[in-house]
């Protein structure tokens, strides 16, 4: 009873509308003609492809840098790994999926100590400069996708020569490797039933079992405590800086990661802007998912990807169906996603 | 002021308190810290602090009539005025302008006739003249026109007085501890500046720590202890020994009944050699202290003279030069952590801000330094340590019970506990290290007597039991003296003496003073 309780405590007035929102999606989506199970399954999936760059916030929050606007610096790092992997011409999805993990996360965990040293001596703004870092990395690297010495075909633009493409398909390297991993369907067959990508699903809840564990170890705790009191790591011989240098570079090297399972499920890379505001979806779905930008546990990442990812995957279809020919889906989707971010910031304190 | 009460919240701080001032006459006010001189002047100024929490009772009467002051601004109009220690000025503003500021001098415009008075241009001119004079009156030869941030901090003084003094119509000016930043000649030069000022007809009341001061400058002297006005007297009646013992007085009452054992070793355990400290507020200018092994030893002083950034220095939480011996061997003072890895274990004063992880259980609270000091509660699975949950449970549950922490369970979060209890879960975490020595800062503050009694006999059981080495840093006198062998007082940064428990409390009352 007492868990109970503690439980309807934790539930907010915002997760009561989104899980309606999301409910009430649901339930128009059949007489409009849309598949509910095909919805479903979409929302399975974006959770899980989604997860990781969520779960990058946790090490970055509960460091005390708050929620990493800049987590870009991770995205691009696994980007560049995607793209070296696909470069040296690997055959074997698995080997091409790791290669490039290993690549993006140690470039990923360099720029996110630099980076992590620019946060330190910025405190009390955090929010602000990680943004603006986001950005700029991305406008960065705008100049390097035109001018880095790839040569793969799939990777640079077919006539022209130079520079590389938008969208580059990875259907020849590692993609849909994790997705298609144990997959089955469920109620049905491949066009009517809910795809299960057990492979991607279980890859997310390895990483959250990563994390949990890392919260819990020796260098785990230390960080945690100094980002809630950076004094009181001191007087236990601390370094409170050092702690969230290593915050820092977990969250970005998560990002990393993150972006390479995302974009295997995909099944493209995307360059140039288009990790622009993946920071901010981040940052919504664990604020959505119930943490603060002081504390964030494992399961807020886990509710809050499925709530921010599936409100996404059902509203979308629906509204489209219910007004054809517009770009009002995109437009609710920056008004949801930016309003979340919004009422949570409002509820915190900080720069 | 006749008669003054004041209770915070049924917890009394003034006694019936009388105090007069005479024009040109200076009066001095001294007292321990937390003896109400700070309440006094709040109540003379009508800050919000008192009436927000409940008014005063008493009178406040100016030249023999009743007055209501119930807000800083009315103060003003009375004529009182204050020159703070710590200066009320704004760096980015000019003399004039600091002098000036709420009380510009402005020329009507066509603006301000049609709006408000808000529009009138200032009229630089008449104000720099009133500055260069209140400057003048007071002998500080600088131009009117420089910044007040550039400023060495004597001067910073001298312009708060000069604004003071440049009000028309002042009577009465309170200088609060002006001294207690300025070097050796620039007080002198103040306190010759407050004679002149007196001279002038207006009455001064003098808040100091130094003795040496008042017998020097002062027409009469009130002594405050614990809320109640001891004894009011002309400084040529009284002696700088008689008014310290005063200051200090016999409290009866003692929170610890048995007197530590004796010593029987003389080694050091801790040894301090020219040892500075660099704690805003607290400094500490070359100190050097042996204490022994098994010893209680306690460290006294006003606040503000620097006996708090000894404990800070020595833990690495400050930044700190000289030397620091622990059982002879030196202590890497660059190093965080490196007390603590050398078997020092450390109770901070600031409980909230150093002392607890306020969102975080008194499990995890009790186990942290442990965790990171001596690799304690951890299952190492070659790869990385992961935290041992059950054996931290134990430990808590423990030290629950041992200190008798009331809270609902060892997962209860601390910032939700009683002061007390905190300050035994801040304890608890320091003992869990298993230390050699422990140094706690200011154990009882803010806590109520049964808790103050309980941690107090506690330390006490530990030096019996364990021979453990205490150092106990306290402003409360009385605990210092029920518990500790040796006491040595903090002044100005320094040591100013080392005394027994039972030294005579004219001692100690000198000592504090710094004279």
């Amino acid at each position: 009873m007492q868990t109970i309780k503690k439980i309807f405590a934790k539930i907010s007035l915002p997760h009561i509308i989104i899980v309606v929102f999301f409910l009430s999606m649901l339930a128009a989506a059949a007489p409009l003609g849309l598949s509910v199970r095909s919805l479903i399954g979409d929302t399975l999936r974006r959770w899980a492809m989604y997860g990781i760059l969520v779960l990058a916030m946790v090490p970055a929050i509960q460091s005390g840098i708050g929620p990493n606007f800049g987590i870009s610096l991770g995205i691009v790092g696994g980007l560049l790994g995607a793209t070296v992997s696909i470069e040296m011409g690997l055959t074997n999805p698995w080997v091409a999926i790791i290669v490039a993990m290993l690549i993006g996360a140690t470039i990923a965990s360099v720029l996110g100590i630099l980076y992590g040293l620019l946060l330190n001596k910025v405190k009390g703004s955090e929010m602000t400069v990680s943004t603006y870092v986001g950005f700029s990395v991305i406008a960065f690297m705008n100049i390097m996708w035109l001018s880095l010495p790839f040569s793969s075909g799939t990777l640079i633009w077919p006539l022209a020569g130079m520079g590389m493409r938008n969208n580059i398909s990875i259907i020849d390297s590692f993609g849909h490797v994790f997705n298609n991993l144990f997959s089955f369907c469920l109620l049905g067959d491949k066009t009517t039933g809910i795809f299960v990508p057990t492979g991607l699903i279980l890859v997310f809840l390895a990483a959250c079992l990563a994390m949990w564990l890392f919260l819990r170890s020796k260098t785990g705790i230390a960080m945690s405590a100094a980002g809630e009191n950076p004094q009181f790591t001191r007087a236990a011989g601390i370094s409170g800086n050092k702690m969230r240098i290593i915050g820092t570079a977990i969250s970005t090297s998560l990002g990393a990661v993150g972006i390479i399972v995302y974009a295997q499920s995909y099944g493209f890379l995307q360059l140039y802007n288009a990790p622009l505001m993946m920071g901010f979806h981040s940052v919504a779905a664990i604020l959505i998912g119930g943490a603060s930008t002081k504390k964030a546990t494992i399961a807020n990442v886990i509710i809050g990807a499925f709530l921010f990812q599936g409100m996404l995957a059902v509203a979308l279809p629906v509204v489209n169906k219910v007004l054809p020919e517009s770009n009002l889906p995109d437009v609710i989707r920056i008004i949801i996603s930016n309003g979340i971010i919004l009422f949570a910031l409002s509820k915190s304190k900080g720069g | 002021m006749k008669d003054i009460s004041k209770e915070y919240f049924g917890n009394p701080v003034l006694k019936n308190v009388t105090l007069q001032v005479k024009p040109g006459e200076i009066h001095a006010l001294v007292g321990e810290n937390g003896a109400g001189k700070s309440t006094l002047m709040n109540i003379l100024f009508g800050m919000p602090v008192i009436h927000g929490s409940g008014g005063f009772a008493g009178q406040v009467e100016i030249n023999g009539a009743p007055v209501t002051i119930d807000a800083p601004h009315k103060a003003i109009d009375f004529g009182i005025g204050m020159v703070h220690q710590d200066f009320m000025l704004i760096p980015g503003f000019t003399v004039t302008e600091n002098i000036k500021v709420g009380r510009e001098i402005s020329c009507p415009t066509l603006l301000s006739q049609i709006f408000s008075k808000e529009l009138e241009t200032l009229d630089l001119e008449q104000m720099a003249a009133d500055a260069r004079r209140a400057l003048r009156e007071i002998g500080l030869n600088i131009e009117e026109y420089v910044l007040v941030a550039g400023l060495p901090v004597g001067y910073k003084q001298f312009v708060e007085i000069a604004r003071e003094i440049d009000k028309t119509g002042i009577k009465l000016l309170v200088f609060d501890e002006p001294t207690a930043v300025l070097t050796e000649s620039e007080a002198e030069r103040l306190l010759k500046l407050m004679e002149l000022i007196a001279k002038k007809g207006i009455g001064i009341i003098f808040i100091t720590h130094r003795l040496g001061e008042v017998m020097h400058y002062a027409h009469s002297v009130s002594i405050l202890r614990d809320g109640e006005l001891i004894m009011r007297t002309a400084v040529k009646d009284t002696s700088m020994v008689k008014i310290a013992e005063l200051m200090i007085g016999r409290k009866t009452e003692k929170y610890v009944d048995s007197v530590p054992n004796q010593l029987e070793s003389v080694e050091i355990a801790l040894s301090l050699q020219d040892f500075h400290v660099d704690m805003p507020g607290e400094m500490v200018r070359g100190i050097d202290l042996d204490i022994r092994q098994g010893e209680i030893f306690g460290i006294g002083g006003l606040a503000g003279q620097g006996k708090l950034g000894i404990a800070n220095g020595i833990m690495g939480l400050c930044r700190s030069q000289g030397k620091v011996f622990v059982w002879g061997r030196e202590l890497n003072l660059g190093r965080l952590g490196a007390a603590l890895a050398s078997g020092i274990a450390f109770v901070s004063e600031d409980r909230r801000g150093i002392g607890l992880l306020l969102d975080q259980s008194i499990e995890h609270n009790l186990v942290f330094s442990a965790i990171h000091v001596q690799e304690e509660f951890l299952i190492n699975l070659k790869l990385f340590k992961l935290y041992h949950r059950r054996k931290a449970r134990k430990h808590a549950l423990k030290m629950i019970e041992l200190l008798d922490i009331r809270c609902t369970g060892p997962a209860q979060k601390a910032g939700s506990l009683s002061g007390g209890n905190q300050q035994k879960v801040c304890l608890a975490r320091a003992l869990t290290l298993n230390p050699k020595i422990l140094i706690v800062s200011e154990p009882t503050r803010g806590i109520d007597i049964g808790a103050k009694k309980l941690v107090l006999e506690y330390l006490l059981e530990l030096n019996r039991q364990q021979g453990m080495t205490i150092i106990i840093i306290s402003s409360e006198l009385v605990e210092l003296r029920s518990l500790c062998h040796r006491i040595a007082i903090i002044a100005d940064g320094k040591v100013a003496k080392i005394l027994q428990p039972d030294a005579p409390d004219a001692e100690f009352g000198l000592a504090m003073s710094g004279s």
